[in-house]
């Protein structure tokens, strides 16, 4: 009688997690894993049909996003890839620690990768703030005042230059907004998951949430690798 | 770390691959070198490679991110289908946009921002 109750949480089949239509707990992973992998293939078309769009502006009007690209602050640009970068590594860190049943490490992984997004949005705010401030968000109110070209003379108002500059903080605030988008997302669905994880949902059989999450996390912070020199990093010359 | 002892129904439970944390630490170093060297070879002249340098630098990153962070080396080959075909379609449509911006600019066909 006492090795049937031993024997039956070991094969998994009541764990309470697993849904009756799946064989094993390994099996309902596995299938939650694919259509994670699923939705990340379509958010590569999704932003790769963006960055098309963006690429093929760059080459028609370069000396335009050069001078767009200018006024963007590269030491903040490369702060916020290594903060990003710093939230990617916590990330997998505490995905790691659900993997070990570490609840505590968890929770404090996931916190950290929290205040880490949250300090990116931050840096992104002011970032953005200087842009209304400079009058470089597209719209009737959109100057060239602050922008200069590879001479470093002032762009002319009205001139082509000017006028495709506005195309280059279109793609800006387009391909930034919808990457801050995602991460606003992702916020609080990490703080649903260090809760769950604090409430003891997770262990070493079941923390298939936790590993979904760190995936849509990583693929945010993949975005943001390729946008950060395509849109910060534009030489004058070449 | 030794695997468990085989048992009929050790199956049952999903056995994860458990990266070291030390692989993470490294791919996270590299992470960050790379972000410098993103940086500072914006800064040469290196021609029409510039670009070229930082996107290479880009996708090693975004590879390292996908295969070690995300799992996928660890993962099963159908995962691996899914992002490659991603890839794929993303190709088409890069290569095609990028061959009929080549026509306009090279084969007389007019400025296409004109």
């Amino acid at each position: 009688m006492s090795s049937l109750s031993e024997a039956a949480p070991a094969a998994g089949a009541h764990h309470p997690a697993l849904r009756h239509h799946f064989d094993s707990l390994a099996t309902q992973k596995e299938s939650s894993l694919l259509g994670m992998w699923v939705f990340i293939a379509q958010e590569i078309l999704f932003f790769g049909g963006m960055l098309t769009c963006y690429a093929v502006y760059r080459n028609v009007y370069y000396d335009a996003f050069a001078a767009g690209s200018h006024h963007l602050d590269v030491p903040l640009g490369t702060v916020n890839t290594a903060v990003l970068i710093c939230s990617s590594l916590t990330m997998a860190l505490g995905v790691h620690a659900a993997a070990l049943g570490k609840r505590k490490a968890t929770v404090l992984f996931l916190l950290l990768t929290i205040l880490l997004g949250s300090v990116f949005l931050g840096i992104k705010v002011v970032e953005y703030a200087d842009k209304f401030h400079h009058h470089l968000v597209p719209g009737p109110t959109y100057s060239v005042e602050s922008l200069r070209d590879a001479k470093g003379q002032p762009l002319l108002e009205d001139s082509d230059i000017a006028r495709h500059s506005e195309i280059f903080f279109a793609l800006y605030f387009g391909l930034t907004g919808l990457h801050a988008l995602h991460m606003i997302i992702g916020i609080p669905i990490i703080a649903f998951m260090a809760w769950s994880a604090w409430r003891g949902r997770f262990g070493p059989a079941y923390y298939t949430p936790v590993e979904i999450t760190g995936l849509y996390w990583h693929f945010v912070d993949i975005v943001w690798i390729f946008l950060f020199p395509l849109l910060y990093l534009i030489p004058h010359h070449g | 770390m030794a695997e468990p002892a085989a048992h009929p129904e050790a199956h049952a439970e999903p056995h994860d691959h458990i990266v070291p944390v030390g692989t993470y630490i490294l791919v996270f170093l590299a992470l960050m070198v790379g972000t410098g060297g993103t940086v500072a070879a914006s800064y040469l002249d290196l021609g029409i490679w510039n670009t070229p340098v930082a996107m290479l630098i880009a996708v090693t990153k975004a590879s390292l991110v996908v295969f070690f962070f995300m799992h996928l080396k660890y993962s099963p080959k159908l995962y691996w289908v899914w992002v490659g075909a991603a890839i794929f379609f993303l190709a088409q449509l890069i290569l095609g946009v990028g061959a009929d911006l080549l026509a306009h600019l090279f084969l007389n066909l007019g400025n296409p921002g004109t």
